[in-house]
């Protein structure tokens, strides 16, 4: 009950913090058709810009000037990179986003090493919250999910309520006809770009001294947001969510379990001993499978739901 | 008795909620050239789409050569001699005129994904190629890749890619859709021959086209066959000169003053 | 415009005794390339050139003939790669029987065996979503590769040793020229085959499914199925690649089955151009040079690695490939004209482009590195420390971005001017 609550709790505060990044990826593909691969780069830079700001001005500062730089440097990216390549077709827009986080990784390790830096979690937000059973529930992991539901809720609104969020919403999914209307496509999509990157800044300020901050942040946490967005549907905030915490829960579940097939075996009462044919497979733990299930769920939903779980539009 | 090649029966088509085809039977006969007019919107294309293959009835039968082709998949229908051209030009665009004619003549000539075989031996598929090529009058374009071709050019490809096969049926979905008088002309031409005995189902927006070439006119507005018959008769019919509120009326007198 | 792969499609559009002569030559190039660099380190390089030439030509018949884009080239490759080495393996304790140089046949069924049990499948889809399934098979494979050690031989991998059995007419393959050899005749081997591949109706199907999906159809041929057949036979030639690295390294490590060896190949292949059919060899030649070659040279390869990728997708998109015979054109045309002026300006800009990128690039590299004493290139000491080099190296860099586009356009203009068949070139 403690291990399932808690493992529950956990998945919840991961899944959140995936869906943090991959609203913003989901965001630039529905509006442009690209997917941003250097999207996890810009979590990356998040961190370690909010690593260093906070070192010489306090977490807080860090906190609110962090996502801005990001998003910052996502509409320079956006203006005078990816505008470029953009009549080249979409396989030309991702081989750019694609060379660009190779280049971001340099730039990264250049300006700030090779191994991880001590990107700390502030004091007040240290310690634990609560306590369940034995197990205690750090007060970072509860900040974490607070700044990751207001993001949202913020995301919510802004696309709902705002003119700017109607526009981008049309936009979404009718590019053309929103400028025949007459309005600045052009920089709704640096504004979208930008803002989707500010919010992979924001996810990488607050993950950044959750987790480690090192130059293999980015591709470890690249590939699953990438799963989260095509197996959620592209163009789908839902899915993206459904496919978050989804993808939370069966990694946060999966690595605490020590079962394997074998030990299920066993429990029918059917023994296979080490000699037999495939006991190394069998003996396979969930734990051990945990870091393909992932994967494996993209390629059984692409395979079974090609337009993703919440998927609205065929490519 | 004519024998029937196509047979639509009780075909529906929706999309979501929206109903485009609202239950069409239709018999064409094996030989005769059909024109399919009516007013933009009516679901003329969608038809075609219907009976090609490139999208599933709602619910219905189709059936071609005695067999029944609805839910079948495009190429499917392609092999058993049913052949389309399309509205809005759907070539290989980086590829030259005679290589595009070149991939529309493989598979008649039993060409079936091999790889064993370099095209340079392939005789009797270059002289097929070479023959549409003719047909059509783009020898002179033959490398030339599809995406430099002029609009004309593109369409008269269209037709040839329709016919290189040699199918029993072909579908023509407004052929002439954007030409000039001379361009038109030239294309009737190329649509006369290559459907000499051969079954022929055309879109057509162009009245003169129609009068001059088919043999039957069916009539479709809002996802329903209101007349099927030969021109004269349809030009006569009340309800056709009421859906298209007058056009017809219109189209009539030129067709008479140009003829005159 | 024609494209490349037009050619030959017709009967005798072109003289065969040109096409023997280039076949030749390439065939001389490859025995000859060891004998003229003559270190074994260069032989090394070259043994790698060609490994990277079979992946490449591997991978773009499913990207440049048939239009998929695929993030897990390397499952194929890579565990091709495996396969190899266990057998080699087996070989070695005289359970198999095998000759090294026909090691790349396990290698060639491994991969089509692997793209014929996944691809009907993933075949299905195409585009976007098919790539994507790429992705995740991809690194499907690779994350599985610790969870059985037995087959993969966990964070070590698998190595095996290539000198076993009898030689073959006196080569035992153990040093690095006689791997080379083999390498090479492998390679020619796949060029072979590929280069056939285009010639025939399969491969002028391929172009089809490329160029419109729908229309295949609508000729008689079953999409779905023409994509599978370029899996399978993208995978078999990708095994053939896997089986040379496992020949060449003597180890198979999870290394081979990564994202990174993934990258690698459409990184290769897109700088070399997919369009034509030497692209995908010239970019894995240019590869090898930025990833194996360079790094002896400085720290900072892997930026001009990417810098490379990147100019390449904004400014050719079609490759390098793409750019010889307009810039031979321009050649033949400056010398015709005697435009010297006007090709020097160009050149002088061009050259201030890269001298200011070079300086800054290691400029940087060096002071990461932590270095406290200058930087010395080119026989040039730059103090990191100081501002002056800094400024040096922006200077230049800025002077030669801002020159550029303007002396291009002038060139383009005196030569357009005197040879009009030139207008409408870009830029």
């Amino acid at each position: 009950m403690e291990f399932f609550l808690i493992s529950l709790l956990n998945s919840l505060s991961y899944g959140l913090l995936l869906f943090m990044l991959s609203s913003g990826l989901t965001l630039i593909f529905s509006m442009m058709g690209v997917l941003n691969f250097a999207h996890a780069s810009f979590y990356m830079l998040g961190a370690y810009l909010a690593y260093s700001i906070s070192g010489a001005a306090g977490y807080w500062f860090a906190f609110f000037v962090a996502p801005l730089l990001v998003g910052v440097a996502g509409v320079l990216v956006e203006r005078y990179g990816l505008r470029a390549v953009h009549k080249y077709g979409h396989v030309a827009e991702l081989l750019y986003t694609f060379g660009l986080s190779y280049l971001m990784l340099e730039a990264v390790q250049l300006i700030w090493g090779r191994s991880a830096v001590p990107y700390g979690i502030p004091e007040i937000l240290q310690g634990s919250l609560f306590t369940l059973y034995t197990t205690t529930f750090p007060k970072y992991q509860a900040f974490m999910m607070l700044i990751s539901i207001l993001t949202l809720l913020a995301l919510y609104l802004v696309l709902t309520r705002t003119r700017v969020g109607l526009i981008i919403q049309a936009s979404l999914s009718h590019p053309e006809m929103v400028e025949s209307l007459g309005h600045n496509v052009p920089r709704v999509f640096m504004l979208v770009f930008g803002g989707g990157c500010a919010l992979a800044g924001l996810a990488g300020v607050i993950g950044g001294n959750a987790f480690v901050t090192e130059p293999g942040m980015a591709e470890t946490l690249g590939t699953i947001i990438f799963v989260v967005v095509v197996a959620g549907g592209m163009g789908s905030l839902m899915g993206a969510l459904l496919a978050s915490l989804l993808i939370g829960v069966i990694q946060t579940f999966a690595v605490a379990i020590d079962l394997s097939l074998l030990d299920g075996l066993s429990a029918m009462g059917l023994g296979v001993g080490p000699g037999a044919f495939g006991h190394s497979v069998l003996s396979v733990t969930l734990s051990e499978v945990a870091p393909i299930l992932p994967y494996a769920l993209l390629v059984l939903v692409l395979i079974f739901r090609p337009r993703g779980l919440l998927g609205k539009r065929e490519n | 008795m004519t024998e029937k090649i196509l047979e639509l029966k009780g075909v529906y088509k929706q999309f979501g909620r929206t109903e485009i085809i609202r239950g069409v039977d239709l018999a064409v006969n094996k030989g005769e050239r059909l024109a399919v007019i009516g007013p933009n919107g009516a679901g003329k294309s969608t038809l075609f789409h219907l009976i090609s293959g490139r999208l599933p009835v709602s619910s219905g039968q189709i059936w071609f050569d005695g067999h029944r082709i609805d839910g079948q998949n495009a190429q499917s229908i392609y092999r058993r001699g049913l052949s389309r051209s399309f509205q809005i030009t759907n070539l290989f665009h980086r590829q030259s005129v005679y290589e595009n004619i070149l991939s529309a003549a493989m598979w008649s000539q039993g060409y079936r994904y091999t790889f064993w075989k370099r095209i340079s031996q392939l005789q009797p598929l270059h002289e097929r190629t070479q023959e549409v090529l003719e047909l059509i009058g783009l020898q002179s374009r033959h490398d030339v890749a599809v995406n430099l071709l002029t609009y004309a050019e593109q369409r008269a490809l269209e037709i040839g890619m329709a016919v290189a096969g040699g199918s029993d049926a072909i579908l023509l979905d407004e052929p002439t859709a954007g030409m000039s008088r001379g361009e038109s002309d030239a294309a009737i031409e190329l649509i006369k021959t290559v459907s000499a005995k051969k079954t022929l189902l055309m879109v057509e927006h162009d009245m003169g086209v129609v009068f001059g070439l088919a043999d039957r006119v069916a009539v479709v507005v809002y996802g329903q066959v209101i007349a099927c018959d030969t021109p004269e008769r349809i030009r006569a019919n009340a309800r056709v000169q009421e859906a298209y509120l007058g056009v017809v009326k219109d189209r009539q007198k030129e067709v008479e003053d140009g003829a005159a | 415009m024609s494209t490349h792969y037009l050619i030959g499609n017709r009967p005798a559009s072109r003289p065969s005794s040109r096409m023997l002569f280039i076949w030749l030559g390439f065939a001389a190039v490859l025995l000859l390339a060891p004998q003229i660099l003559r270190s074994s380190l260069l032989h090394t390089h070259l043994t790698q050139m060609g490994i990277g030439m079979v992946l490449a030509l591997s991978y773009n018949v499913l990207l440049g003939q048939s239009g998929m884009l695929s993030f897990g080239h390397a499952a194929f490759s890579g565990l091709g790669a495996f396969v190899s080495v266990h057998a080699m393996n087996l070989v070695g304790d005289g359970l198999l029987w095998l000759p090294l140089p026909l090691i790349p046949i396990v290698g060639a069924l491994t991969g089509l065996g692997f793209a014929a049990l996944i691809g009907y499948v993933i075949t299905r889809t195409s585009g976007v979503t098919f790539a994507m399934i790429t992705l995740g098979i991809g690194q499907m494979v690779y994350a599985s590769s610790l969870m059985f050690p037995a087959f993969f031989g966990g964070e070590g991998g698998v190595s095996t040793n290539r000198v076993y059995g009898d030689p073959w007419f006196e080569w035992d393959f153990g040093p690095q020229i006689q791997v080379y050899y083999l390498v090479a005749a492998w390679l020619f081997i796949c060029v072979a085959a590929t280069f056939y591949l285009t010639r025939t109706p399969l491969g002028r199907l391929l172009n089809g499914v490329r160029d419109n999906e729908e229309r295949i159809a609508f000729v008689g041929f079953n999409p779905h199925l023409l994509r599978y057949m370029a899996l399978m036979i993208s995978g078999l030639f990708a095994g053939i690649g896997g089986a040379l690295m496992a020949i060449n390294f003597e180890i198979a490590t999870d290394e081979v089955l990564s994202l990174h060896e993934s990258g690698a190949v459409l990184l290769f292949t897109f700088i070399g151009g997919t369009a034509t059919f030497i692209g995908p060899m010239l970019g894995a030649v240019i590869g090898v040079l930025l990833t194996k070659f360079l790094p002896d040279y400085t720290a900072g390869w892997q930026m001009y690695l990417g810098l490379v990728f990147m100019l390449v997708v904004v400014y050719a998109p079609g490759g390098i490939s793409s750019l010889i015979k307009p810039g031979l054109g321009v050649l033949r045309q400056t010398m015709a004209q005697r435009r010297y002026a006007s090709f020097l300006g160009l050149a002088l800009s061009a050259f201030a482009l890269l001298a200011g990128t070079i300086i800054l690039v290691e400029l940087m590299y060096h002071r990461a590195a932590g270095a406290t004493g200058p930087l010395h290139l080119f026989g040039m000491a730059l103090d990191h420390q100081g501002v002056m080099s800094w400024v040096i190296g922006v200077v230049i860099l800025l002077g030669g971005m801002l020159t550029i586009k303007p002396a291009g356009r002038l060139l383009f203009e005196r030569l357009s001017a005197g040879e009009p068949a030139l207008q409408g070139v870009p830029q």
